[in-house]
């Protein structure tokens, strides 16, 4: 048995997956009528220069040994390859070079209710996706009342999909793939999805299928929940294995490490982990008071002013600027974007072409909006014409906001939500009754 | 599990073999998807099952009319209603499953880019839909015989192979579109095209008997030839098709079917990242 407990299972050796970006970096495929107009454009060229196709390595030099019944973790911020580490194990892609070495079935959830068709019913999507999944039609047929009980759709069996709430949709899809059997299992992100309580449910089901000895391998942004399931964790940093070891060591370096700033302002000095590309770099991420001050502390009747100092090198170029805000049980609550159709207020340089330059975007969240509580910023700049992101920096800077009391003189609440914003209330009288009227009486 | 399988994941070069062993293992989902299509269609088109049966039943009025009464083009000695709509459900089934395998692995690229499956399974489910298709024609046709008192050959057992080699030649053009259309996404346009032009390069207004002598071996280089030409001799028993021609039908096919595999394995690999 101890020697079973040892067998490796899952061996990476020297993994490195490769992307092309072609010209403009946008979609992969070609149009052939491109294609033949360059060949015949090349005809009459004499260098053969190659068209500028830039590399980039999502993937490099990944190594680790994963043995039976071993539960890992994959942590690390986004674009650091964990899903394409995840994609490539599942033979969804193929790596450009290195190997891998699998003893044992392998199932994954990617991404919940992969190949469900809103025409057809729940029935018809359980046995279809089942068997996407690599279920036997015996398999599924076995575990339906199962997977139909977990999900709580048992009303709605022959309805079709198209006509489920989302939660529904969630629900049945993350039921089917839950109930796999497979020796190991990938999962990316899974639970978060659904409501808070389906969420929990999932947790559990998915400590359920990982106590039963199976491997699991666990991508997730939630540290709570990878310190739970897994015992050991793999930090990725752009394509590369960071560190690992114990959950909880690779977890709180994790948290040091990342740049999750909680003074209000974060700077990059090094010069290579500047954020951004050859057109733009980000200078500096602030959040700033009414008063001009850098701080990250606030009352919930400030104004809360987000600052984003980013050098623009290319002439004539256009950004759009946008930021998530997350509350402090990762929740997210709003997007916002400084487009026309999204500002109250006017960003000269959302409509004009950018000169070389260092800028300033700044996005205030005004007074009386925010809950108290601890908020984490996510901001991301694109290029306004294809809506392709440069930099997305996730909990690139974090803030608190604090209740004086000064929405409670009346009410003490509680508030709940991530929001506490102030909205129009009136109280009008519709008809008069003369007093002394039964009022009991008069109403029936 | 107590076989020790290890499965090693690794880039493969050159060319790459089928995998049989893994078709095996999937060979429940071939089936499922092919149901989706055919439910989905039916689902959503309240004339779904109708039109494949209209579809074909409106072509064969008017090449009847165009090519038999004004055209007076031969018969071989049966009505030539029964001639073209012969005809004209092998080819209807080609047709439409080569379009819809053309289009399948696109199609599908929310599934190619989240789950592995052996990806032969989309462009071969796409032709199996086609064949559920061409069973509900195929009822017409046994009508159309009844009523015009055609009672068929005992070559009637050799229809399944022509069957075979329709779907053969479906899903070795499927195979090699599919796969392109994924690099190149207007390659779909050449389809309508390849279908239309195909349409008169076979003999399905016509009876390929019209067709010289001298030129009978490279008009069965188009694989439908052989095709129809065996369709019409298993059911209705006109003259005995050229054996040679369809020889070099089914040998094309074989070629088209064994590259379509080839190529569709080799850019396989790369589906997901250019999906």
């Amino acid at each position: 048995m101890s020697f079973k407990m040892e067998k490796t299972i899952i061996s990476v050796k020297n993994l490195g997956k490769r992307y092309l970006l072609g010209q403009g970096g946008g979609e992969g495929y070609r149009v052939l009528r491109d294609v033949m107009a360059n060949a015949v454009k090349d005809l009459f060229k004499k260098n053969n220069e190659n068209v500028d196709q830039q590399e980039f390595w999502a993937l490099k030099d990944i190594t680790f040994d994963v043995r039976v019944g071993e539960k890992i973790g994959i942590i690390g911020w986004n674009g650091a390859g964990k899903s394409t580490l995840l994609k490539i194990l599942s033979e969804i892609t193929e790596p450009t070079e290195g190997e891998v070495r699998i003893n044992g079935r392998v199932a994954s959830l990617l991404e919940v209710g992969t190949g469900f068709h809103p025409e057809l019913t729940g029935r018809e999507n359980i046995f279809m996706n089942g068997a996407i999944l690599g279920m036997r039609h015996a398999e599924i047929k076995k575990k339906f009342d199962e997977i139909v009980a977990f999900a709580e759709v048992e009303k709605f069996l022959d309805t079709p999909v198209k006509r489920y709430s989302s939660g529904m949709y969630v629900r049945l899809a993350f039921a089917v793939a839950a109930h796999l059997e497979p020796e190991i299992l990938l999962v990316d992100e899974v639970l978060a999805v659904g409501d808070i309580q389906f969420q929990k449910k999932c947790l559990g089901k998915m400590e359920e299928i990982s106590s039963g000895g199976r491997t699991v391998l666990f991508v997730s942004h939630n540290m709570s929940s990878v310190r739970n399931l897994c015992q050991r964790t793999i930090l990725l940093t752009n394509g590369k294995i960071e560190k690992e070891g114990p959950s909880v060591d690779i977890i709180n370096y994790y948290i040091s490490k990342s740049h999750i700033n909680e003074s209000g302002s974060v700077k990059w000095d090094i010069s290579d982990t500047v954020p951004g590309n050859n057109d733009l770099k980000v200078h500096s991420v602030s959040v700033v008071s009414s008063q001009g001050d850098i701080t990250s502390e606030f009352t919930t009747d400030q104004d809360v002013t987000i600052e984003i100092k980013f050098w623009n090198f290319k002439e004539g170029e256009k950004y759009i600027v946008n930021i998530n805000l997350k509350s402090s049980d990762d929740l997210w609550v709003f997007t916002s974007v400084n487009a026309p159709s999204a500002n109250i207020g006017k960003d000269i340089w959302y409509e004009k072409p950018y000169c070389v330059g260092l800028y300033k975007t700044e996005c205030r969240i005004p007074a009386n909006l925010l809950n108290n509580g601890k908020y984490y910023v996510y901001i991301a700049i694109a290029y306004q014409k294809i809506n392709e992101a440069i930099v997305q920096l996730e909990d690139v800077i974090s803030f608190s906001v604090y209740d004086i009391g000064e929405m409670s003189k009346e009410y003490n609440g509680p508030w709940l939500g991530p929001i506490r914003p102030k909205l129009y209330w009136n109280t009008e009288l519709i008809d008069r009754y003369p007093t002394g009227t039964d009022n009991s009486r008069e109403l029936t | 599990m107590n076989t020790e399988h290890i499965k090693v994941i690794r880039k493969r070069h050159g060319l790459i073999g089928v995998d049989f062993n893994e078709l095996w293992r999937y060979r429940e989902l071939f089936w499922f998807l092919a149901l989706r299509d055919i439910l989905v269609r039916y689902k959503q088109a309240f004339i779904g099952i109708a039109w494949s049966i209209l579809q074909p039943l409106f072509t064969m009025v008017v090449f009847s009319v165009i090519f038999g009464q004004l055209a007076k083009l031969p018969s071989d000695g049966v009505p030539y209603p029964v001639l073209t709509f012969a005809a004209l459900i092998p080819w209807q089934f080609f047709a439409n499953s080569m379009s819809s395998s053309s289009r399948s692995v696109v199609g599908s690229a929310g599934i190619i880019s989240k789950v592995y499956f052996p990806r032969l399974i989309i462009p071969t489910s796409a032709v199996i839909s086609g064949t559920i298709d061409f069973c509900i024609s195929f009822v017409i046709l046994i009508g159309m015989m009844v009523w015009y008192k055609i009672v068929p050959t005992m070559n009637i057992v050799y229809l399944p192979l022509f069957l075979l080699l329709a779907f053969t030649a479906a899903l070795g053009i499927g195979l090699w579109l599919s796969a392109l259309n994924v690099e190149f996404r207007d390659v779909f346009y050449i389809v309508p095209f390849l279908v239309q032009a195909g349409q008169y390069i076979s003999p399905v207004a016509y009876s390929s008997s019209i067709v010289p002598e001298k030129w009978r071996l490279l008009y069965s280089l188009n694989p439908m030839v052989g095709v129809i030409d065996g369709f019409r001799w298993s059911l209705l028993g006109t003259v005995t098709p050229h054996w040679t021609g369809v020889i070099v039908s089914a040998v094309s096919v074989l070629i088209i079917f064994m590259g379509g595999l080839l190529y569709f394995r080799k850019m396989e690999r790369t589906f997901a990242d250019v999906i």
